[in-house]
């Protein structure tokens, strides 16, 4: 299968305060071939966000090149879709409005825009909410709102910044669930970032895990748990599943390694 | 029934008595208690004139202030001159005295006329200024520096070169007033562009959007309460700015009613033009408040 984005030994450098710089990422290569689901996975400053502001296009990297279908990004684009953990919603407009928002960018007459704004908030289950103004909504159904908003303009890749940090656990749980399901009924290439291993590994059907100070891509898990969850919907029969929770203990004690690591560094 | 002593007790139920001692304190309703307030300076008005504790030229009593109101406003004037329109009267016995050649509503209309025009001006060019300014370091650098120069300086102090250089007609009048409004409304709206979050921003782009959607349909609209407040701090500040701005060589206006009637010692009618002031300026704060729930009702929510 051929990878539709390709990351090409991409690197990052910031300058930073002190006046030198800082290199957010350090030669980094990844492929997205489609119906990939990847998860980016370390800790703070790691480089996970820059990558994925790389691919939205908001950032160009400082050498490496990102090619979608074989042609170098050169900007955000309606073919990426992004979520952001802080769901940026548009409060001035109603929950469909701001659903419909990317297609009145592009020019949409309102009938049709509506209806595809419906069908995508029906996808995340607000079809009770299209009229509410987005302001009263909880955190959880606002990030829905966000991803129902990411999908109107169908794009090819789907971006997914923390979305679901912000969120408290049994939220969290229900959308990991619903994200998979959107996932299963879009076919869309995702790229997740979270802090959580679990979620990680629930979502991931590849993993990658990056270390900090030079941001980059130190370990990759091809994964099927949330191909196993889609055939099963018990997600919590998965994550106690034995094979879960020893890839779970590998992964913490890599990302827990390098912190002792780093600190044994700093201390010396 | 017991007789409750402690006032407190009159204002606050138990729960509020808990918010105040455990909770954030001074939550709660005050609406009550504010026409409590009201009603008492009345009455210490009342009482201090009606006991003869000042001489009316230093306090005139409610009676009078409300006496010069019926006089100068005209209401007996015009309600026969209205009888007599529809066959009810035969002749107007009661002719219009005013105060300084104009009745009461002249004063007041010349006075919103000034604030109006000045305030209008200021809006249809304080706003674009201000948001260029909050788009663009060159328009910032550009007017930044004279804005930020101006605008501490009390309007009195300029007010002399607004005669010189326009003139004691309604154009100085207007162009102070215009001034006093503008400096708020630049300023917010600059401010207000800068409101919206950098994730709103991108989530525009990233949904295929143009610079010029970008600024209309997310940096424009997000800086809708900004801008909202600023007109509200606008206005405030021409009002307050009238009474010097109609200090010199106005025939009428509210402003110069209260500096005639200083003149003259009528302090009856000083009184009734610092209440109208008083209750105009509260009409505009309540209409400003009521505009910002009807077309922001998401400030402050996100």
């Amino acid at each position: 299968m051929t990878a539709i984005l390709k990351v090409e030994d991409v690197s990052m450098v910031f300058p930073s305060h002190e006046g030198g710089s800082v290199t957010a990422l350090n030669h980094v290569n990844l492929d997205f071939h489609p119906e990939e689901f990847v998860v980016a996975l370390g800790a703070s400053g790691c480089g996970k966000t820059t990558l994925l502001n790389l691919l939205a296009g908001f950032l160009q990297p400082t050498s490496g090149r990102i090619t979608l279908h074989g042609k170098a990004i050169a900007g955000p684009g309606a073919d990426r879709g992004v979520v952001f953990q802080k769901h940026a919603l548009l409060p001035w407009l109603n929950v469909i409005e701001n659903a419909a928002f990317g297609l009145k960018l592009q020019g949409v007459r309102e009938r049709d825009r509506l209806a595809v704004a419906r069908e995508n908030l029906e996808l995340v289950g607000l079809t009770e909410f299209v009229n509410y103004p987005v302001y009263k909504l909880s955190g959880g159904m606002q990030q829905r709102v966000g991803l129902a908003r990411a999908l109107t303009s169908d794009p090819e890749i789907l971006l997914m910044d923390e979305p679901l940090g912000a969120l408290d656990a049994f939220t969290r749980e229900n959308m990991q669930e619903l994200i998979l399901k959107v996932w299963k009924r879009t076919r869309k290439i995702v790229f997740f970032i979270t802090h959580s291993v679990e979620e990680a590994l629930f979502l991931a059907t590849k993993l990658i895990v990056m270390s900090p100070r030079p941001g980059r891509i130190t370990h990759s898990y091809d994964l099927g748990f949330s191909g196993q969850f889609l055939k099963e919907s018990n997600a919590r029969r998965i994550k106690s599943d034995t094979e879960f929770i020893k890839i779970r203990e590998e992964v913490l004690s890599i990302i827990h390694g390098e912190e002792v690591d780093e600190l044994e560094a700093r201390v010396r | 029934m017991k007789l409750k002593l402690d006032p407190r007790a009159w204002f606050a139920g138990t729960s509020q008595e808990f918010q105040d001692a455990y909770g954030q304190p001074g939550t709660g309703k005050s609406t009550h208690i504010k026409f409590a307030t009201i009603a008492a300076m009345l009455l210490a008005w009342w009482l201090v004139t009606n006991l003869d504790l000042v001489r009316p030229l230093f306090v005139p009593s409610p009676e009078m202030v409300f006496g010069k109101f019926v006089k100068i406003s005209c209401i007996e004037h015009y309600w026969q001159s209205a009888m007599v329109a529809v066959g009810a009267a035969g002749d107007v016995a009661v002719e219009c005295e005013g105060f300084s050649e104009n009745p009461l509503h002249m004063h007041i209309l010349w006075s919103l006329y000034r604030v109006f025009i000045s305030f209008f001006l200021a809006v249809v060019t304080g706003i674009p200024i201000g948001i260029a300014m909050g788009m663009n370091r060159y328009a910032r650098g550009i007017f930044d520096p004279p804005i930020e120069f101006y605008r501490p300086i009390p309007p009195l102090a300029y007010l002399p070169l607004t005669i010189i250089w326009f003139g004691i007609g309604e154009s100085g009048k207007i162009i102070l007033l215009y001034l006093a409004c503008f400096a708020p409304l630049a300023i917010s709206a600059r401010a207000g562009v800068r409101s919206c979050s950098i994730e709103q921003i991108h989530a525009a782009y990233s949904m295929g959007a143009t610079h010029n959607q970008v600024v209309r349909h997310v940096v424009l609209k997000a800086a809708m309460p900004e801008i909202l407040t600023g007109m509200r701090i606008a206005i405030a500040f021409g009002w307050t700015t009238l009474v010097a701005a109609e200090m010199v060589a106005a025939k009428a206006g509210i402003g110069v009613m209260v500096l005639n009637a200083a003149r003259f010692l009528a302090t009856d009618i000083v009184f009734l033009g610092i209440i109208v002031i008083g209750l105009i300026a509260f009409v505009f704060d309540s209409l400003m408040r009521w505009l910002e729930r009807a077309f922001v009702p998401w400030k402050g929510m996100m």
